[in-house]
């Protein structure tokens, strides 16, 4: 058996001799790896800019930027006109947004807020489902159902901006819904008693006080969401028709077919030659959805970090 | 009649447990009664039971009554809404709304629909800012975040938010516990200006507090009020045996 004085020398030992040094070794080995990660990412990101860059910029050059702005998009006749591409892009996501952000925030609010717990047990598992099905799929289930379904209705093509629209929605939906249910939940109790104690219902409280103690969360949401629907391009290529026209302005606009930037990429790259000028535009088209994507992202930010609008505005 | 409230065989159960044990005691109306004990006696408890803030927690349950005016607040066709109007109350962390001064006062008179146009509320919050004592504080920032107030201010910022809708009771939940001295004197002062309005209930840690700041008081052990009187007579002349031993340091 140890004495006490051992005892004692022991713990003095440990305590004298905690190996500053190689903890310090470690803890700068760690950060190294940290940094490296991190600075990866940044190079890996300006790489693609660059390559992006090389192979897109010619199509500036070979050629006035006048004709970028036209309205035709021909290639065989070397007519590159974008506008009706970035006219089915802008459609398709709108609506996909105008669709996907009142329906996934409304179910998050009845999941989160509402909902009996019974009823939630049974929804929950059932989106992160929805969350699993691989986008291919929802494009065929667009293409063989809801395609029909869009014609019977009266649209001359049941292929057409609103189906692609549907579509993209349902992918941003289980997304927008946990993320939002999360932020929701993040809400601290404090603020919900506060509003109760006042009188407040429940109903008021979560419109008034939850929701926008929320809204950061729920941006992200919805950017995270829309995020995926977006770069998304096979189930759209499925669903939209595929015609490169500007659809006529009017109530009529969404159920036309049309033609997203991506999915002109996905559906011409593979049968241009390398270098001339029909493929660098593809890549120019890669430059103005990377300014796009960028611009978007900039903008969220700025909402998230942005002070709210104080008196007067309707929480 | 000036009991405010009126306190009858009142118990109250979380699931099994049984967290308030057969209560009578009176509220004096336009008074300051402050409850003390050992934590986990049920203060908070009793207080959110003032106001049906337990409702919310499952499995809880409340027998008994709580007279307010001498109505019971537990009677199956009291509206809990318009009872939590008359009966507000300040909780133990400042938690003011991550929106402006203005609109965290503002939120009652709106929500409640006691203004009626625009210049009504901004009176409505002139006058709640004033008699919280924390106008001349803010008056040149009104649109600023409450976030951005130092605790003391905050919690004033709450009993503003509170009066804003002219409830009767005020009921307080250690308002100061996480205030500093300078802050919590404020705290006390401002209560015994309320007290002309409102009828006051007040939960604190702080003998001194209680013995500062209350007309009346009442002693909480394990879920039983031990003692309630006059709180000079309490705190000098204490009938029970474990009063005295609790407000003398000698248990608790
Ligand atoms: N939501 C709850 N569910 C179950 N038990 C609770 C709950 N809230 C409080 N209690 C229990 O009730 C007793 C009284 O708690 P509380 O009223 O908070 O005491 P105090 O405010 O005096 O410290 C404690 O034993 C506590 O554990
Ligand atoms: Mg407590």
């Amino acid at each position: 058996m140890a004495t006490y004085e051992e005892i004692e020398q022991t713990r003095e030992d440990t305590a004298v001799s905690p190996t500053p040094r190689r903890r310090n070794g470690r803890e700068l080995i760690i950060e190294g790896l940290i940094l490296a990660s991190g600075v990866s990412v940044i190079i890996i990101i300006t790489l693609i800019f660059l390559f992006l860059l090389k192979e897109g910029l010619p199509a500036f050059t070979s050629q006035p930027i006048s004709t970028f702005w036209g309205r035709r998009w021909y290639p065989i006749e070397e007519t590159y006109g974008l506008l009706p591409l970035l006219a089915g892009s802008l459609l398709v996501t709108v609506g996909a947004v105008v669709i996907a952000v009142p329906l996934g925030l409304t179910t998050a609010v009845y999941l989160g807020e509402f909902a009996p717990d019974w009823l939630r047990e049974i929804l929950k598992p059932l989106i992160e489902v929805l969350a699993g099905i691989p986008s291919i799929v929802l494009g065929f289930l667009g293409w063989v159902a809801l395609a029909p379904l869009i014609q019977n209705m009266g649209a001359p093509t049941g292929l057409t901006a609103f189906t692609g629209s549907l579509i993209l929605a349902y992918m941003a939906l289980p997304t927008i819904i946990s993320i939002t249910e999360d932020a929701l939940y993040a809400v601290p109790k404090e603020y919900r008693d506060g509003s109760l104690a006042i009188g407040a219902t429940h109903w008021q409280t979560v419109w008034r006080v939850v929701l926008p103690a929320a809204r950061s969360g729920i941006v992200i949401a919805i950017m995270l969401g829309v995020g995926r629907a977006i770069g998304e391009t096979m189930a759209v290529m499925l669903v939209t028709g595929n015609a490169a026209n500007i659809p006529e302005l009017g109530l009529g606009m969404m159920f036309q077919p049309i033609r997203t930037m991506t999915a002109t990429i996905a559906a011409e790259m593979g049968e241009v030659a390398q270098g001339s000028t029909h493929y660098s535009v593809l890549f120019a088209i890669g430059i103005v959805l990377f300014i796009i994507t960028f611009l978007v992202n900039s903008l969220a930010t700025r909402l998230i970090g942005g002070r709210p609008k104080q008196r007067g505005a309707q929480l | 009649m000036d009991n405010k409230l009126e306190i009858q065989n009142f118990s109250f159960y979380y699931g099994q447990f049984q967290a308030l044990i057969n209560l009578n005691l009176p509220i004096r109306r336009n008074q300051i009664t402050a409850l003390i004990g050992p934590s986990g006696c049920g203060k908070s408890t009793f207080l959110r039971a003032l106001n049906r803030m337990n409702d919310t927690i499952k499995g809880a349950r409340a027998e008994g009554q709580v007279l307010l005016d001498g109505k019971n607040i537990y009677d199956p066709d009291v509206d809990v809404v318009q009872l939590r109007q008359r009966v507000g109350m300040v909780f133990q962390r400042p938690n003011p709304f991550p929106q402006s001064i203005y609109n965290n006062v503002a939120y009652g008179p709106r929500v409640l629909g006691l203004a009626g146009g625009n210049g009504r509320l901004d009176e409505i919050v002139e006058q709640s800012l004033r008699d919280a004592a924390l106008w001349e504080d803010v008056k040149d920032r009104l649109e600023g975040p409450a976030q951005a107030l130092n605790p003391g201010q905050q919690q004033r910022l709450c009993i503003a938010r509170t009066i804003a809708v002219k409830p009767e009771v005020v009921l307080m939940d250690e308002p100061c516990s996480a205030l500093d001295p300078v802050a919590t004197l404020k705290i006390e002062e401002l209560m015994q200006q309320l007290a002309a309005d409102y009828t006051i209930v007040i939960v604190t840690h702080s003998m001194e507090q209680a013995a500062r700041a209350s007309h009346w008081t009442g002693f909480f052990w394990l879920g039983e009020l031990v003692e309630y009187g006059r709180t000079p007579d309490l705190f000098t002349n204490p009938e029970k045996e474990l009063t005295e031993a609790y407000i003398t340091g000698r248990q608790g």
